[in-house]
């Protein structure tokens, strides 16, 4: 029952993985700027903010094993926090901190609730989702003026339009240029992604894991399982408050629609399709579905085949095709397939093999989705 | 996979970023462009939940840029019209209107369809300095100059179909809508104007755009006995309430009149003895007798399938038709694409003549004063009886007035 | 008096609705562990079928909606599951970014075939009068379906030896591979039968509100809520569940705005949880249905 819904985790001992992700974003830091393309900047700005939502569900779910539904709530609440609140202030240091702390106080009573109550897998799934339905439904019903925080009118259904953008902190009149807030989100995310890495090596995220992996034998050790959890919960709604703010800073709006079912959903696929239990696969799910339904927009035309039929075939076909992973299925054919499938196979994967380019790093984030997927507790029915 | 060395890292990270940012260039490659080509862009949903207006909207954008073309261009030059699909995402409506402005460097962008939509691409497009023609009836309020408006406003459409109610049917008016600011905005100006009348305003009600059951709201209407009632409900779901608001039996006992209804093709959707009686009022029907509507109803049914099969056309799939051949005048008018003097030519106080009757552009406000037509649906179409012309979108004009000032670029609220 | 017993009946319709949508769930979820994220999109395609059967073809509304609709969608469902669905039982997380794409493919097939257009069925029945208010006949039909389809489910599974194998292979499997059953075509038919229920629940519920591409997103958090609330014994969790939920939503939308309605049905929700943490008949009803 413990991991109905958690999957199996393989810890990555490759420190040089660690810094070779971190390594290509620093480039990326310093590179894309010199470009000169202003889209590219803007466009790159938005994958990030969503990239660290991604992040943040990445760490509960794949390494806490909390299976929460509702990660858009906290996106939602920091982006809902810092717009509220730098509409009242008209200067962006503190909202921006707020964007954080308010998501991590609301997860830190609805974990309360939750893991000191003893709920587990799917009801905290359908929890979370029906607190992020409540609050959707919510500030849906706000579009009153009677509905205002200070300065600030919740808007309801149309959304908060117009927000400021960051400024340099105690100067309002002096907002970041594009390219400071390519830096300023660049930089956040490899602060992020290197922070969550170094907590996970830390005695406290091997602690983490350990709960993950089993409950009782790690209270039987002497800890307090829900505090790790408490803890976990409240660390990745931090993170997702603060893709919430990110996000903002790209499109000035925010509205219910952070608290949608199809965010909530698109958040955990990302994190499927890039694999359970890698901070990387993840990062990878994200820009990956994003932007095949960027691409398919683009070559929209009215009454041609609808967008959401070719996007639905390929999340089908990849579940299909890629049950294993690419790398594990590669390797049944290279040892067991028959000549052509050996012959496919061998090529496929000796070229991969020898590439050190994105593709190697893409394969190996499917394969650890395989161990994912087939780890200890997969295959676990329920018994209720 | 083997150990990483160091060197193998740095090759790694180098490679890595290279491919990257060879990815990212080769996304924006700028495709050659023809010199004998002017591109528009625009930006309706054709799939999720809004999918049921942007569609026929892409399509009365597309056959515009077909009639300019086949008309011998523009300017001398041909239009191609680059169709987004944001899929109902504000995500996505942020990509595209960027990439429209800034990689494919649009003359104007025909688009959004909801009021949130608009005000996720207008501070985007302003700053980029591309044109935005937003062509939906919605809440009013819009003061941009970059940003001209030929939907209609609640001036224009709801105060006309109140009249109506209250000259017909009696004085006590019972109000429900979907939950949103348009709604609430509509609904506070037909307060003040059935209390200015000496009416009586017993209730609004608002409910969220997925509420299918409205069993509770339609006893406490029966509850309220009002003379009539006066709807600007929105979307799919809220077509249930009409089902079941004649299916309690209700049609022929309290009359209706409607801000909205038509608008998602309710009365197509619904059976005649479902919806018979109905009142609107609104700057486009299909059913208009005019002989310009006669025939571009017929030219958008041969161009999309024949008249089984091209969607029915109201007045928010309409607009992108009106707003794309409005613009191609105002840009022969000015004689070329520049942003600045195709609004200098709109804010002349131009008119143009389309399937909907005289449009005049305001340049106070820059939207457009136009003709409303009142109609009932009678056997599951409407019917035309009455057109009031020329009505003013005066909804905020005591504050904005963009011949005095042209920097000013928010939705004000009016102040009822 | 009047008020009280519109009411009422109003509360019964609430309860019946959310119990119609958990049904087919009960099965696909609450039995066989496969997380249908597509279950919104069969309730629709069981819309469509009426509509197709009704406009097209001219067939009897009853015909179509209570024997057509069923049997076609939970042949839908029985091809999905032959091509997507049974490479990946066992496998929950699997099965809800399979049933995911499901979702939307079948959105962007049904927009494609049918277009972007609001279709729906008339009310049939006409209305009866209740004091100062009237109401649709319907509602009391539907009410009545509800029942009957939950009794049938019952009498299925407590007295039939289909229910005994379907319940037999899903507490355990390889068990009842021993005796001969095979838990594969157990799955495929009770997957089939979860699909038609879906199917059915769908196709009554359609005149009551409208049938387009995209209304499946308004029922599947409902469905999954009711039926996770309800907890190990599926059907009769989803029962209960659907019993305080109506209430509680009907009862504070007629008082208040059908917004809070919705709001305090999902904080009840919450609360249920937070005393039963394995559903309302996790502690007392481990081995019913």
């Amino acid at each position: 029952m413990t991991g109905l819904l958690a999957s199996g985790w393989r810890f990555d001992s490759n420190r040089h993985g660690t810094w070779a992700v971190a390594g290509v974003m620093v480039v990326l830091l310093f590179i894309l700027p010199v470009l000169d393309d202003p889209l590219l900047l803007l466009q790159v700005r938005y994958y990030v903010s969503m990239i660290v939502l991604a992040l943040s569900m990445a760490f509960i779910w794949g390494f806490g094993g909390i299976m929460c539904f509702g990660q858009s709530m906290f996106f939602g609440l920091g982006g809902y926090a810092y717009a509220i609140s730098v509409g009242n202030i008209g200067e962006s240091t503190a909202p921006f901190f707020l964007a954080m702390i308010i998501p991590a106080i609301f997860a830190a009573i609805l974990g309360y609730f939750m893991f000191f109550g003893r709920l587990n897998d799917v009801y905290v799934a359908v929890i979370t989702l029906a607190v992020t339905l409540a609050l959707y439904y919510f500030i849906n019903s706000t579009s009153g003026d009677e509905y205002s925080i200070g300065k600030a009118r919740l808007m309801g259904f149309n959304g908060i339009s117009s927000i400021r953008k960051f400024n340099w902190p105690g100067d309002p009149k002096a907002l970041l240029s594009a390219n400071h807030l390519f830096y300023f989100s660049m930089g956040l995310l490899i602060a992020t992604y290197v922070g969550l890495k170094m907590l996970l090596g830390s005695t406290f995220g091997r602690v983490v894991v350990a709960v993950k992996e089993n409950e009782l034998r790690a209270e039987l050790l002497g800890y307090d399982v829900r505090l790790y959890k408490l803890t976990v919960f409240v660390i990745g709604a931090a993170i997702a408050g603060l893709a919430g703010c990110l996000s903002i800073n790209y499109k000035n709006f925010i509205s219910p629609n952070a608290f949608h079912l199809s965010l909530a959903a698109q958040i955990i696929m990302w994190v499927l399709v890039g694999g359970v239990g890698t901070l990387l696969g993840p990062m990878i799910g994200c820009v990956v579905l994003l932007y095949v339904s960027f691409i398919l927009g683009t070559g929209a035309s009215g009454g041609g085949l609808n967008t959401y039929l070719i996007f639905g075939l390929i999340v089908m076909i990849f579940v299909l095709a890629i049950p294993q992973g690419i790398v594990p299925t590669l390797r049944d054919w290279r040892e067991q397939g028959g000549r052509y499938r050996r012959a496919i196979a061998g090529a496929v994967l000796n070229l991969a093999e020898q590439l050190p380019a994105p593709g190697n790093v893409h394969v190996r984030a499917f394969g650890e989705r395989l161990l994912g997927v087939l780890g200890p507790t997969a295959g676990d029915r329920t018994k209720g | 996979m083997g150990s990483i060395t160091r060197r193998k890292f740095l090759a790694t990270s180098a490679a890595s970023a290279a491919a990257i940012t060879a990815a990212g260039l080769m996304g924006n490659v700028r495709i050659a462009r023809a010199d004998d080509e002017i591109v528009i862009a625009s930006l309706f949903d054709q799939s999720g939940g809004l999918d049921v207006y942007g569609t026929p909207m892409t399509m009365c954008a597309t056959l515009a840029v077909e009639e300019i073309n086949a008309a011998g261009g523009l300017l001398g030059k041909k239009i191609r019209l680059i169709s987004y699909d944001p899929q109902s995402n504000m995500e996505l409506y942020a990509q595209y209107a960027q990439e429209a402005a800034l990689k494919e460097k649009v003359a104007v962008v025909q688009g959004a369809i909801t009021s949130a939509s608009r005000e996720v691409i207008r501070p985007i497009l302003g700053e980029n300095k591309t044109m935005l023609w937003y062509s939906v009836i919605y809440e009013g309020g819009v003061c941009d100059m970059n940003n001209v408006v030929s939907g209609a406003t609640p001036l224009q459409m709801g105060d006309p179909v109140v009249e109506y109610g209250m000259k017909n049917y009696g004085k006590k008016v019972y109000y429900i809508g979907a939950d949103y600011n348009a709604p609430q905005i509509i609904g506070d100006w037909g307060k003040k104007y059935v209390t200015e009348h000496g009416g009586e305003w017993l209730a609004k009600n608002l409910f969220p755009l997925d509420v299918t059951e409205f069993g509770p709201e339609i006893s406490k209407i029966q509850a309220a006995k009002p003379d009539f009632l006066y709807t600007c409900l929105v979307g799919g779901a809220h077509i249930s309430f009409y089902r079941q608001w004649a299916a309690a039996g209700m049609l022929s006992k309290i009359p209706m009149v409607s801000f909205t209804f038509g608008v998602g093709n309710e009365h197509k959707s619904l059976k005649p003895e479902e919806c018979d009686g109905i009142v609107s009022a609104q700057p486009y029907f299909q059913e208009l007798e005019t002989p310009a509507n006669k025939a571009f109803v017929k030219r958008f049914q041969d161009r999309f399938g024949g008249p089984d099969k091209a969607p029915y056309l109201n007045s928010v799939g309409s607009g992108s038709y009106i707003g794309t051949w409005f613009w191609a005048e105002a840009v022969k008018k000015a004689g070329t694409i520049e942003r600045e003097a195709v609004l200098k030519a709109l804010a002349s106080g131009m008119s143009w003549e389309g399937p909907s009757g005289k449009l005049t552009i305001d340049p106070a406000s820059m939207h457009c004063t136009q003709d409303v037509h009142l109609a009932k649906v009678e056997g599951g179409s409407w019917k035309v009886f009455q057109t009031i012309n020329q009505l003013r979108p005066d909804d905020v004009k005591d504050r904005c007035d963009l011949t005095k000032n042209p920097e000013t670029a928010e939705q004000f609220t009016p102040q009822i | 008096m009047d008020l009280v017993g519109i009411q009422i009946i109003q509360v019964l319709s609430g309860i019946a609705t959310l119990a119609l949508m958990g049904a087919g769930l009960a099965v696909i979820f609450g039995m066989m562990r496969v997380i249908n994220f597509a279950h919104g999109e069969f309730m629709m395609l069981g819309g469509y079928v009426v509509i197709v059967c009704t406009e097209q073809f001219g067939i009897n509304l009853w015909v179509a909606m209570l024997i057509i609709a069923p049997i076609l969608v939970g042949l839908i469902g029985l091809v999905f599951e032959r091509i997507l669905i049974r490479f990946l039982y066992g496998r929950m997380i699997d099965t809800l970014i399979a049933t995911w794409g499901l979702s939307l493919f079948l959105i962007g097939v049904i927009t494609w075939i049918f277009g972007n257009v609001t279709r729906g069925v008339q009310t049939p029945l006409g209305s009866y009068s209740f004091g100062d208010y009237s109401e649709k006949t319907y509602t009391l039909v539907m009410i009545a379906f509800t029942v009957v389809i939950y009794l049938a489910i019952f009498v299925v599974l407590r007295r039939t030896k289909l229910g005994l194998i379907a319940r037999g292979t899903m507490q355990n499997p390889s068990q009842a591979s021993c005796l001969g059953v095979s838990p594969p075509r157990v799955y495929m038919v009770t997957f089939a039968i979860g699909a038609a229920l879906t199917g059915l629940a769908g196709a009554i519920l359609a005149p009551l509100n409208t049938v387009i591409p995209t209304i499946g997103v308004s029922y599947v958090a409902q469905a999954f809520i009711t039926v996770i609330t309800g907890g190990a014994a599926a059907f009769t969790g989803t029962v209960l569940a659907s019993g305080v939920f109506g209430a509680v939503r009907q009862i504070i939308s007629f008082q208040w705005t059908p917004i809070l309605g919705q709001v305090f049905l999902l904080i009840t929700a919450v609360i249920l949880l937070r005393i039963f943490p394995t559903g309302i008949t996790g502690r007392y009803f481990r081995r019913s249905t």
